[in-house]
C-alpha cells in the first residue's frame, strides 16, 4: 500500500489536495480536501442585496457569470421583480458565452496538457508562422538547459502521452487558436455585460445594457467564429483524443448517479429550460425537487447540525474535529451522491427526451466507438459531454440574438424589501449553482451558496458514502506513483473549482475563531 | 528602492545566470523520475546553461483566479507572444503543466537558486489570522505551507513585487468587513520588498502586461500614494467618464439600462475611483462598465467591497465626492442628492 499525496492540484480553479492509496497499481482510497477559506458569506451579511450580485461573482472568476445569474435569479424572487424578455434574452447571452469561454478554456488550457505533447512541435515541418514561432521558443528553451526552460509546459508528469506527430501537432495549434477563441468568447459578455472576468450589466429586474444592432451584429459575428471552431476542432479534438485513449472510456466512473438543476430561462417565469431539470439516480430518471437538497459534514471540518436543507443550514467550523479532511461540505439529493456538471446535465437532457440537440450528439458519438450509454460515465465521457454542453449552448444562442429587440426595455424597476426570501437555481459550467437570501431590515440577514464543486469534490457522508470525485479515483490504474499523471486526469475531468466550493458561514455571522496550525 | 532599466537587462538575457550546470543536472534528478525532455540533459552536458526570458512566478493566495483569466486575454500583445517572448512563467497553479511536489520544486529552486533574479506575482489577498491557516498550498514535513509563508519567502527574494488586483493590491472583499480570516495586503506582509499595486476587480490585461513592460523597458514605472502605476491609475473614472456631460448638466439616470443620464445617483462610485477603464474599455475595447449601463463600483480603490459603510451602490455623499479633486458643478448636483 502506498500514499500519494498531490497538493496542489495545478489546472483547476482553486487549491485542491487529493490523497489517494495505491495496491497492486489501483487506487484503493482517496480523499478530497479543499484548502482556501474566505468566508464570503460573512462578508454579505449586512450588506445592500443589490451588492450580492457584484459581490458573489468574486467567488470564482472563471464562472462568475454563473453566479451573477444565481443570484439575480435568486434576487428577483425575494425582491418581487421579473426581467423584460430582453433582460431574460441577454442574460442568457451572458450566461452562454461564459460557457463556451470555460468550456474551451478547460479542455484546452486546464485538461489537454495532460494527453497532448508540446515538444512534438520540435518535428513541425510545415509553414504556419504562428507554429514556427513556437518551434523556434521551445528549441531555444530547451537548448538553453534551464531547468525551467519551456515553462509553464514543462516540467510535467512522465506518462503516455500522444506519440502521434500530427496530432500533437494540430492539437498545439489548437491550444494557440483556443487561446483566442476563449478570449472572444469574453468580448461577446463584454458586449452586454460591460467587462468580463465579473460582468457589470446585470441587474435584479433584468440587464443593463440596450440591445442596439450593433451589439446585436457584435455578438452575433463573434459568435459565428465559435460556432466554427466548436464544431471544426473542439468536438473533432475532444473525440481524436479519445480514440487515441480508449481506456479512459472506463476510468473515473465515478457514483453514475447525476443532478441538473435546468439552465437558461426559455420564458419569463422559468417553467421551461433549454436544459431541463432532472435526477438519474440508480438507473433511473427522476424530477428534481430542490426540497430533497441535504448538506452533510460528518467529514467535514464543522459541529454544526447534519442532514440540512440549505435554507436552513449552518456552518460552524471546528478544525481539529477528529477524522474530519476536509472544509467542503458533502452535499447530498434525497440522500444519494449524485455527479454535477456538462455530463449531468447532457445525460438528463438526453433520457428526458426534451432536447433532440443533445440526443443527436450523444449517439452520434456513441456509434463511433460503438459503446453504449455507460462508456459516458467517465473521464472520456466527461471531456465529450462538456464539448456536447458547449455546441448545444453556443447554437442556442445564435437563436436568442436574433430575438432582441432594440425598441424594448431590458430592465424592470424593483424596490428592497423591508423582509424577504429567495432563491436562485442555475448551473454553472462546472454544474448545479444554489444561491438563497434571507433579508431584515433591507440588508442581507443570511446568504447561502451551493456551488458545484461541493457536491463533487466532497467528503465522505455521515452515511459512509464517498464523494463523486473520490468514487471516481478508486479503481484508477497508477502506473508509476511517482508520476500519478492518471489520478490528475481524473480529477480534471470534472473541472474543479475550489474557489467555489469552501464556504463557511457562522449563522448568527460571528467571527470564525481558534484554529490551530493543522 | 527601486529597480534599475539595467537590472532588469540583465534579467532579460543579456548577461547570463551563473547557475552551475553541475547545480542544474542535480535538479533535474532529484525530479523523482520526472520527465525532463532529452535534449535538456544533452544540452546541460554540452554547454553553460543560457538565462531566458525574464523568470515570473505567479502564485495565489485567497484569489478567484479572475486576474489570470483577465490577464490571458490581453490581445495586443496576445499571451502566446507575452509567454514566449517576454516573460518565462516558471510556476502559475492555473496553467502550468507540473502538479504537486514537481510544481512546488520550481518555488523552492528560484527561492535557492535565484535570489534577486525573478519577478513574483501575487493575486489574492493573504490571510494572516489563526497564522494564515485559511489559505495553504504544499505541504512540508507534514505541515501545511501558507500562501503568508510562501510570501514571505518568495517576496524576500524577488526582484519586484507585482499585486496583481485588488485582492492583493489592497485586501478587496476578502478583507470586506467584518473581515473573517484576517485578510490583508501583500505589500504589509512583505513592507521591504519593492510592490507595485495593479488593483482591479479584476486587474485588466493592459495594465499587468503594460506595468512588466515598463519595468523591462524603463524600470519602475511612476506610482501614486497607493502604490499604482500612474499611468494607467493617475486618473479619475469621473473625469474621463462619457457621461461626464450629463452630470455637468445635473441630468440623471433614473434606473439601469437608461442610455441618458449620468449614474451618480445609482450610486456610481466613479468620482472616487482612480482608473483608465473610461479611455482604455475592456475585452479588445468592446465595452465598458458605465457605457452598459451600469454605474462603477469602485473595484480598484483601497476601499472596495465597503466603500466607508457606503457599499457598492449608494449614493456618494456630496462631500465625499467634493474631497476628491472635485471639478464639477457641485450646486446643481447637491439638490438631488
Amino acid at each position: 500500500m502506498q500514499k500519494i499525496t498531490i497538493d496542489p492540484i495545478t489546472r483547476i480553479e482553486g487549491h485542491l489536495k487529493i490523497e489517494v492509496e495505491v495496491d497492486n497499481g489501483k487506487v484503493v482510497d482517496a480523499k478530497s480536501s479543499g484548502e482556501m477559506f474566505r468566508g464570503w458569506e460573512i462578508i454579505l451579511k449586512g450588506r445592500n442585496p443589490v451588492d450580492a450580485q457584484m459581490i458573489t461573482q468574486r467567488i470564482c472568476g472563471v464562472c462568475p457569470a454563473s453566479h451573477a445569474q444565481a443570484s439575480t435569479l435568486n434576487l428577483d424572487s425575494a425582491l418581487g421583480v421579473k426581467p423584460p424578455e430582453n433582460g431574460r434574452l441577454i442574460r442568457n447571452l451572458m450566461l452562454g458565452a461564459n460557457y463556451i469561454q470555460s468550456h474551451i478554456l478547460h479542455f484546452y488550457h486546464l485538461a489537454a496538457l495532460d494527453y497532448v505533447d508540446i515538444t512534438a512541435i520540435l518535428n513541425y515541418k510545415g509553414k504556419d508562422p504562428k507554429l514556427n514561432r513556437v518551434k523556434a521558443w521551445v528549441k531555444s528553451e530547451v537548448d538553453s538547459g534551464r531547468t525551467t526552460a519551456a515553462a509553464p509546459f514543462l516540467p510535467r508528469y512522465k506518462g503516455n502521452y500522444i506519440t502521434d506527430t500530427e496530432l500533437n501537432i494540430a492539437a498545439i495549434a489548437d491550444y494557440l487558436k483556443a487561446l483566442e477563441m476563449r478570449s472572444k468568447a469574453h468580448e461577446m459578455l463584454c458586449i452586454f455585460g460591460g467587462k468580463m472576468p465579473h460582468e457589470m450589466g446585470i441587474m435584479p429586474g433584468g440587464a443593463t445594457q440596450k440591445p442596439t444592432v450593433d451589439k446585436i451584429i457584435a455578438y452575433a459575428s463573434r459568435l459565428k467564429e465559435l460556432q466554427t471552431f466548436i464544431d471544426n476542432n473542439y468536438i473533432p479534438d475532444v473525440i481524436e483524443v479519445a480514440k487515441v485513449y480508449k481506456e479512459y472510456f472506463s476510468i473515473g466512473k465515478g457514483c453514475g448517479n447525476f443532478l441538473s438543476y435546468g439552465v437558461f430561462e426559455e420564458d419569463i417565469d422559468g417553467n421551461n429550460k433549454l436544459l431541463p431539470p432532472g435526477v438519474y439516480i440508480d438507473g433511473k430518471l427522476k424530477p428534481f425537487s430542490a426540497d430533497k437538497i441535504a448538506e452533510y459534514v460528518k467529514n467535514s471540518r464543522f459541529s454544526s447540525g447534519s442532514g440540512l436543507h440549505p435554507s436552513k443550514g449552518e456552518t460552524v467550523p471546528q478544525p481539529e474535529k477528529p477524522g474530519s479532511y476536509s472544509w467542503i461540505k458533502a452535499p447530498r439529493y434525497d440522500k444519494k451522491v449524485v455527479e454535477v456538471g456538462p455530463l449531468a446535465r447532457m445525460v438528463t437532457a438526453h433520457l428526458s427526451g426534451k432536447n433532440e440537440n443533445v440526443s443527436k450528439l450523444i449517439e452520434g458519438t456513441l456509434k463511433i466507438f460503438n459503446a453504449d450509454i455507460n462508456a459516458l460515465f467517465s473521464v472520456l465521457g466527461r471531456h465529450a459531454a462538456r464539448a456536447f454542453d458547449c455546441k448545444v449552448v453556443a447554437d442556442r444562442c445564435a437563436e436568442w440574438v436574433k430575438q432582441l429587440d432594440p425598441s424594448k426595455p431590458v430592465h424592470n424597476k424593483f424596490e428592497i424589501p423591508a423582509e424577504g426570501k429567495g432563491m436562485g437555481l442555475t448551473e454553472a459550467p462546472r454544474g448545479s449553482l444554489g444561491h438563497w437570501i434571507t433579508i431584515k431590515n433591507k440588508k442581507i440577514d443570511r446568504y447561502q451558496c451551493v456551488v458545484p464543486t461541493t457536491w463533487n469534490a466532497g467528503p465522505t457522508d455521515d452515511m459512509g458514502q464517498k464523494g463523486p470525485i473520490e468514487q471516481a479515483l478508486i479503481g484508477t490504474p497508477i502506473k508509476d506513483p511517482k508520476n500519478p499523471i492518471e489520478a490528475v486526469r481524473v480529477v480534471r475531468s470534472f473541472d474543479p473549482c475550489i474557489a467555489c466550493a469552501v464556504h463557511m458561514i457562522n449563522p448568527d455571522g460571528e467571527l470564525i475563531s481558534k484554529f490551530r496550525i493543522l | 528602492m527601486g529597480l534599475t532599466r539595467r537590472e532588469f537587462l540583465e534579467l532579460m538575457g543579456r548577461g547570463t545566470v551563473t547557475v552551475g550546470v553541475a547545480g542544474v543536472t542535480a535538479c533535474a534528478s532529484k525530479t523523482g523520475g520526472s520527465e525532463w525532455v532529452a535534449p535538456v540533459k544533452k544540452s546541460l552536458e554540452e554547454k553553460a546553461v543560457k538565462a531566458g526570458n525574464l523568470p515570473v512566478l505567479w502564485i495565489q493566495g485567497q484569489s478567484c483566479a479572475g486576474c489570470s483569466i483577465s490577464t490571458i486575454n490581453t490581445v495586443y500583445p496576445e499571451i502566446a507572444e507575452v509567454l514566449t517572448e517576454t516573460i518565462s512563467l516558471e510556476f502559475h497553479p492555473n496553467i502550468m503543466a507540473s502538479a504537486g511536489d514537481l510544481a512546488l520544486k520550481i518555488l523552492t529552486d528560484a527561492e535557492t537558486n535565484k535570489k534577486g533574479k525573478y519577478v513574483l506575482v501575487v493575486e489574492g489577498s493573504i490571510p494572516t489570522k489563526e497564522n494564515g491557516i485559511y489559505s495553504t498550498m504544499g505541504e512540508s514535513n507534514g505541515k501545511h505551507i501558507t500562501a503568508k509563508e510562501w510570501v514571505e519567502r518568495l517576496g524576500a527574494n524577488a526582484q519586484a513585487v507585482l499585486s496583481v488586483g485588488t485582492c492583493a493590491a489592497f485586501g478587496g472583499i476578502p478583507s470586506g468587513t467584518p473581515n473573517p480570516t484576517g485578510a490583508m495586503p501583500v505589500y504589509k506582509i512583505i513592507p521591504k520588498a519593492t510592490v507595485i499595486n495593479i488593483p482591479g476587480c479584476p486587474c485588466h490585461p493592459d495594465w499587468v502586461v503594460g506595468t512588466i513592460a515598463h519595468v523591462l523597458l524603463f524600470g519602475v514605472p511612476e506610482l501614486d500614494e497607493e502604490k499604482r502605476p500612474k499611468l494607467f491609475f493617475g486618473k479619475l473614472v469621473h473625469d474621463q467618464c462619457e457621461r461626464r456631460g450629463y452630470f455637468d448638466e445635473g441630468k440623471m439616470a433614473k434606473d439601469y439600462g437608461d442610455d441618458e443620464g449620468c449614474l451618480f445617483e445609482l450610486g456610481c462610485k466613479g468620482p472616487i475611483s482612480h482608473c483608465d477603464v473610461p479611455i482604455r474599455s475592456w475585452n479588445n475595447k468592446v465595452n465598458w462598465c458605465i457605457q452598459c449601463g451600469s454605474p462603477c463600483i469602485g473595484c480598484t480603490e483601497p476601499t472596495f467591497p465597503d466603500h466607508e459603510g457606503e457599499g457598492l451602490y449608494s449614493v456618494l455623499p456630496v462631500s465625499k465626492v467634493k474631497d476628491i479633486r472635485w471639478t464639477g458643478k457641485i450646486k446643481k448636483v447637491k439638490n438631488l442628492v
